[in-house]
């Protein structure tokens, strides 16, 4: 009976992440009296296990394998199906990251379990909390079954900073991977755009959502940012469309951003754009829904129509700038 | 190239979502529907395979019977033909379920690729595609923005975080799902909705194949969030609310 943590890493460096998902689960193993352990795979991860032994768990997996030296779904599912088997946790946290997406569920499959993907809180039972609606509702989730119970870790869920510092064993675990039944053929990574425009340097951003309504509209939200002096962002769905380049893109898939003030305009504020901003000093939120999960982390907002909203805005940015 | 799309019915975008008296779902009285946002790109998708290389689109969808609408629009945009997994009560079964009954229903079909999209936008789970190729054997991609097919494989663009993406090859069959964004979508053309209503719409009830299977999760109750942290709101005439705002940005934020 225990919590086993699994943390994400890259070419030897950790998905930040990960941290948040063992603070995660050591909250749960209190809750549920159990002892939390960490299992990190790759190739060469001696150095990565030694340093998350020296958080306060029971113990750390290391899994190498030239096999995991590169992502796959097949090789991944394998090695942690045979780690979980091994170790027989009660509880299987991961970070909610893109690869914990692709993968995971294989191995839930496996034990005739469900991923419970993108926990916000877990409370005593343990009860999961997760979002339904893009943030608009909340659920709590439990769950049965005979299998270990699999979660997922949504990012700024835990605080990583708390964590505390302990000395575990690291136990090497060996897992058997066969090259010919990994079918993914994943090439090198890369980027896409010169990233002309560095929204990780601006001091003011105003950024626009699905609220403008049409691509015409978008210079009032221009006009907007050049009066504040900030430069001009957008959430995934302004990008999707055309309508500003995937390069003033915040959110998961786009920049993540830490300005001093961050203005979000006709943004609902799904959590694959707040964790692109929730970093910035002050939130500034408008929107016509008064319930739209954005002002969950605002810290001042508009409830409005942003058409009349922005224009009285402009307005009073020049006068006040004089 | 036999294409299966998996999509699902989900309220429209701007519903406002009220919490209903069981505290186990939300009122779905007075809502709209449409199909989940990232799927209608997985269609989209499968239409442009299918305009390139031949062959068939087949939407598939496990819903209840207001789902029929949804499903009417894709044929009219283009699908040749439908599955509907017919299912009053939908919100009670798992992911682990709702693929067993769509890996059921795909099986007769054998088809090259399964789009769907990279999650739903009401429970937003974002596995069903990854158990449903788990379920069926076959490998699969997530969050997907770009597909090209070659002999025996599809060759896809995967995004990864933070800006960056990542070619992958894999052998057919394969499951893949669709990041919104990936192409232009269509709207259905007259011709098109006309067409539709002569298209052969399969109707399947869970029972005919074999169930779904115990819930492993359970939905307990369904709540609005509690806010963290509480925000000064302004609310009202535009250029009042405007004017206390560029008060607090100017005196209490000190950006302008």
């Amino acid at each position: 009976m225990s919590v086993l943590v699994i943390m994400e890493q890259h070419n030897g460096s950790w998905n930040r992440m990960s941290w948040e998902a063992l603070a995660g689960g050591i909250e749960l193993g209190k809750l549920v009296g159990q002892p939390v352990s960490v299992a990190v795979a790759g190739s060469s991860v001696a150095a990565l296990a030694a340093e998350a032994a020296g958080k306060n768990v029971a113990k750390v997996y290391a899994v190498d394998n030239p096999l995991l030296a590169q992502y796959t779904a097949d090789g991944f599912a394998s090695a942690f199906e045979q780690v979980v088997k091994a170790v027989a946790p009660s509880y299987v946290v991961f970070p909610h990251t893109y690869e914990v997406r692709d993968f995971v569920p294989k191995i839930a499959t496996r034990f005739k379990q469900v991923l419970v993907a993108d926990v916000v809180a877990i409370k005593a039972g343990p009860v999961f909390v997760r979002q339904l609606f893009q943030g608009k509702l909340n659920a709590d989730f439990k769950v049965a079954g005979s299998g270990p119970c699999f979660l997922s870790i949504q990012a700024g869920a835990f605080r990583a900073d708390g964590l505390m510092a302990g000395s575990a064993s690291v136990e090497n675990m060996a897992v058997t991977l066969d090259a010919g039944a990994i079918r993914n053929k994943p090439e090198v990574p890369f980027r896409e755009s010169s990233r002309a425009v560095d929204l990780t340097a601006a001091e003011i951003i105003v950024s626009v959502g699905r609220g403008i309504k049409e691509k015409d509209n978008i210079h009032i939200v221009q006009e907007l940012a050049a009066a504040l002096g900030g430069e001009l962002a957008a959430s995934r769905p302004i990008c999707d469309s055309g309508w500003l380049p995937m390069e003033r893109q915040v959110g998961s898939s786009g920049q993540t951003v830490a300005p001093k003030m961050y203005m979000a305009v006709g943004i609902s504020g799904a959590i694959q754009h707040l964790v692109g901003m929730k970093g910035a000093k002050t939130i500034v939120a408008i929107n016509k829904d008064e319930n739209a999960p954005i002002f969950e982390v605002a810290d001042y907002g508009i409830v409005g129509d942003l058409f009349e909203v922005v224009p009285a805005l402009i307005a009073e940015v020049k006068k006040a700038k004089g | 190239m036999k294409i299966i799309v998996a999509i699902k019915q989900v309220p429209t975008r701007d519903s406002q979502l009220r919490v209903d008296g069981s505290h186990r779902w939300i009122q779905e009285g007075d809502l709209t529907f449409e199909i989940n946002e990232p799927d209608a790109y997985a269609l989209e998708e499968a239409l442009q395979l299918k305009e390139k290389h031949g062959g068939e689109v087949i939407a598939l969808c496990l819903g209840p019977s207001r789902a029929a609408q949804t499903i009417r629009e894709a044929l009219a945009k283009g699908a040749d033909r439908a599955i509907h997994i017919e299912e009053e009560n939908i919100n009670g079964i798992d992911t682990l379920g709702v693929a067993t009954l769509l890996a059921a229903a795909v099986k007769a079909e054998n088809p090259d690729l399964i789009l769907t999209g990279l999650q739903s936008d009401d429970f937003g789970y974002g596995q069903t595609g990854v158990v449903l190729a788990e379920l069926l054997g076959i490998s699969h991609g997530t969050i997907i923005m770009q597909v090209e097919k070659q002999d025996g494989a599809v060759r896809v663009k995967r995004e990864l975080e933070d800006g960056w993406f990542q070619h992958m090859t894999l052998p057919t069959p394969a499951l893949l799902t669709i990041q919104s964004g990936i192409n232009k979508l269509r709207y259905a053309t007259l011709m098109g909705i006309k067409k539709a209503k002569t298209k052969e719409i399969k109707k399947l009830a869970a029972s005919d194949l074999g169930g779904p299977g115990a819930a492993v999760a359970e939905l307990d109750s369904v709540y609005a969030p509690h806010r963290t942290k509480q925000a000064v709101i302004f609310q009202g005439d535009a250029k009042v609310t405007a004017a206390q705002l560029v008060e607090k940005l100017k005196f209490e934020v000190r950006v302008i």
